[in-house]
């Protein structure tokens, strides 16, 4: 049985390992020597095993695959069998190879190959795959109720919602994250191909483009209304904080969410075309920032510090008290912090003659009763951007800790 | 109800009218001009005619009394070029005789009666000479808020009537007539809606949409109304609604009218309008219960060419290329929308296919663009 490595199969994308020529065994020793936890290039796979779940911290890779799934089969054994099918194809993808031992073409001739081959000489493309439990799992199916955590309660209704019930929410959901799309793509295809049977894809979500930067070394990108997102992003450096805000201490519910983090996920919509015939002024003044350089108004640089006292030359403040940097401050709420991983979507056009278009907005942290339920009560309220945008999914889940190495799985802690 | 839909539609179909004459709006100090003043000019009106007793006047402030004399609800509306409103009085029943003073610069105008308030109504042109006094910049910005002003005071006043008489069938469980008179007083509300919106406690207890409540709050006014009278089909308990919402539009209408208007606020107000067809009409959201979108969507196109209507001058005089696109695209506007009418009013959202709607978006996205310069023109 031969093992093939995407990676080496047509040589492609790992400049680094070119020199193992054909050789699987090299490859593969290259890359079971725990590579970094921040890629270096974009073609390296990021590491899959760690105290936390790689995807969350890791510096934002440009492209997303979403999905959430509703599991169907009613034995819990059976979804702990799936929970360590899925945790081994994972950790094969995001070092690069098939989901399968066998792989696209390795298998014999008569049976379906067991990776579905459209990634086959793409590089690892910082794949991470992380996965999350939503509050449905917690139900009667599978004995977890006394597991379920407080902070996993669900979000309230948040004025102005106009979520659609199928495409929120979900039992279990696997973030996808990469720098090329296919690899994106292929990562959650050749999952829920997996879990046919055991889950069934509830919805899914691409996003072609990310919105946030989780690192200083990166850029801080812009959302689709040409607005710097992100700016005051908790971010990987931020170790103290990211204690504070992000991770899930132990005590703070039950054990086995301890190093984990809550992920709030929410589709919002953009009214794009009413957007781009909004003036500059108006833009600016609704985010209160700059549109070129990102600096709150009344400042000149990007991270320069938010003056809300500031007054314009109008005597009014310079930034708006509905403005929604104001609103989503942490200093508006007694320092909480999200870590956002958000991407800009377009899903085609709505028949209207309009994109269907905006941000799939994800965020991390410690403890949504305390950060993103606040934050989003106040957004809700008063946010001079909701005139532009609208809430079209919601959904929350608990990303367990990460993996100590192959012989943990997803869940493990959680179903013991 | 038959005489909201057919004012809404008889104002759209007027709206790409597109006169040649004055950029010469004054209307500011008429003292100086009040020399030769007639008395008042009647106006009778017919469900076929509107006979003015002159065709020509001297420049200042002219009294019109009109007499409905016909069998239908009428209007009476004296234009400026481009349909600009000088001066209207609406909902005349028969057998009324009602009075409008409207104040005329020398310049060209035309005289409308709308008899059943349908079509573009019976036009006569009307003279008024005098010496024609070019406005500075300032003025005329000025004067368009003035303008603007008005048409926001005729519109209110109507709201009021309205808005009581769709509370009264409330109150007396006529759910028939409530059905029929809530977008009639809608009409009147949405076409001054980005007015009513810079106020912002009354516009979400006037006009809330269910999903904006936040749990636990008193959801108000027209729409839980409108869910009543369509869905839970139960307005017994709604009288204390009723009458909240009637209190609610009188304070707005104060404020609306003592609200002091900058030329800037009509631009974005026009375009606000027009946002708002293309977010929440155009996908039927507005009106989700009784799908009368397309009677707001009248609305909110009436009220954006009336804020146009009242910059118009100031645009003719700078950018004479963007008045003309204008004009074209409320005429494609009003023309797609116009398809859609049923009988006095319009069809409900849920008569449109997927391409009537499509075609519509597409036309309040051609207009949505002149319409989204002319702010920047003003700021000039």
């Amino acid at each position: 049985m031969k093992q093939i490595n995407r990676r080496t199969l047509f040589g492609l994308g790992a400049a680094g390992v070119a020199a193992a020529g054909t050789g699987v065994l090299a490859s593969r020793s290259l890359l079971e020597g725990a590579p970094p936890a921040a890629a270096a290039s974009t073609s390296d796979p990021v590491a899959f095993y760690g105290e936390h779940q790689a995807g969350i911290v890791t510096p934002a890779q440009d492209r997303l695959h979403f999905v959430s799934f509703d599991v169907v089969t009613k034995k819990r054994d059976e979804l702990v069998d799936l929970l360590q099918e899925w945790t081994a194809a994972a950790a094969r993808m995001t070092q690069g190879k098939d989901a399968g031992t066998f792989g696209a073409v390795g298998g014999v001739p008569e049976a379906p190959p067991d990776d579905t081959g459209e990634a086959l000489g793409l590089p690892a493309s910082g794949l991470t795959i992380t996965i999350g439990f939503g509050p449905s799992l917690f139900d009667d199916r599978f004995g977890l109720a006394a597991k379920k955590p407080a902070a996993l309660a669900d979000l309230p209704k948040f004025p102005g919602d106009a979520l659609l019930p199928e495409i929120s929410g979900g039992d279990i959901c696997v973030q996808a994250c990469a720098h090329d799309p296919q690899v994106a793509v292929h990562a959650i295809r050749n999952l829920a191909r997996i879990g046919f049977g055991k889950v069934s894809v509830r919805w899914s979500q691409l996003g072609f483009g990310r919105t946030s930067s989780t690192s200083r070394a990166q850029a801080t990108p812009r959302n689709l209304m040409g607005f710097k997102d992100g700016t005051n992003n908790l971010k990987l450096e931020d170790a103290a904080m990211l204690g504070q805000q992000l991770w899930v201490a132990p005590g703070d519910g039950p054990a086995w969410m301890t190093g984990g983090s809550y992920m709030v996920t929410r589709k919002i919509r953009m009214n794009i075309e009413t957007w781009d015939r909004a003036p500059l002024s108006e833009q600016q003044q609704i985010f209160g920032r700059d549109k070129g350089e990102g600096a709150p108004l009344g400042r000149s640089r990007e991270f320069d510090p938010i003056d809300f006292n500031a007054k314009g030359a109008d005597g009014e403040p310079a930034i708006a008290m509905d403005a929604h940097v104001r609103l989503a401050h942490p200093s508006t709420h007694g320092g909480a912090h999200l870590l956002r991983r958000g991407y800009n979507y377009v899903d085609g056009s709505d028949g209207l003659g309009r994109l269907d278009a905006g941000l799939f907005f994800i965020a991390y942290q410690r403890d949504p009763r305390k950060q993103f339920v606040p934050i989003q009560m106040e957004l809700a309220r008063k946010d001079l951007l909701n005139e532009y945008i609208k809430h079209v999914s919601s959904a929350l889940f608990a990303c367990p800790p990460g993996l100590r190495d192959a012989g943990d799985y997803w869940g493990r802690a959680l179903f013991a | 109800m038959r005489t909201a839909t057919a004012l809404t539609a008889g104002a759209l179909a007027l709206a790409g009218l597109t006169a040649c004459s004055s950029t010469t709006s004054d209307g500011g100090d008429t003292s100086a001009r009040t020399a030769g003043k007639p008395g008042k000019i009647t106006v009778a009106a017919s469900d076929t005619e509107c006979k003015v007793s002159t065709a020509s006047l001297p420049a200042g402030t002219s009294t019109f009394q009109v007499t409905n004399g016909g069998s239908k609800v009428t209007e009476f509306y004296v234009y400026a070029a481009g349909d600009r409103v000088m001066g209207e009085v609406e909902n005349i029943v028969p057998g009324l005789t009602r009075e409008v003073i409207v104040e005329l610069p020398a310049g060209a105008y035309e005289t409308a009666c709308k008899p059943g308030m349908i079509g573009k109504g019976i036009r006569n042109p009307l003279k008024v000479s005098g010496t024609a006094v070019a406005l500075s910049d300032d003025a005329q910005l000025a004067q368009a808020a003035k303008d603007y002003g008005r048409y926001v005071k005729s519109q209110t006043d109507t709201l009021l009537v309205k808005t009581q008489e769709f509370v009264d069938a409330v109150k007396a469980g006529d759910a028939d007539k409530a059905k029929a008179l809530y977008p009639v007083a809608r009409t009147y509300w949405e076409r001054i809606e980005p007015v009513a919106e810079s106020f912002g406690d009354l516009d979400p207890a006037i006009d809330a949409r269910e999903d904006a409540i936040e749990p636990g709050a008193e959801w108000t006014g027209f729409h839980r109304i409108e869910k009543d009278l369509w869905v839970t089909k139960d307005i017994s308990k709604d009288g204390p609604i009723a009458d909240k919402l009637m209190e609610d539009v009188k304070k707005i209408v104060d404020r609306a009218n003592s609200e002091p208007l900058s030329p800037l606020k009509l631009a974005t107000g026009a375009k606000g309008l027009l946002d708002e067809v293309a977010t929440v009409k155009i996908t039927g959201e507005e009106d989700r219960y009784s799908h009368t979108d397309l009677w707001d969507f009248a609305a909110n196109l009436e009220g954006s060419k009336g804020a146009i209507a009242a910059l118009r001058p100031v645009l003719t005089e700078r950018d004479p290329a963007l008045v003309k696109s204008l004009d074209e695209k409320f005429a494609a506007a009003v023309d797609t929308l116009g398809k859609h009418r049923s009988g006095d009013g319009w069809k409900l959202h849920t008569e449109l296919s997927k391409a009537d709607l499509k075609e519509l978006s597409d036309s309040i996205n051609a207009l949505a663009e002149p319409i989204s310069k002319v702010a920047a023109v003003i700021a000039k």
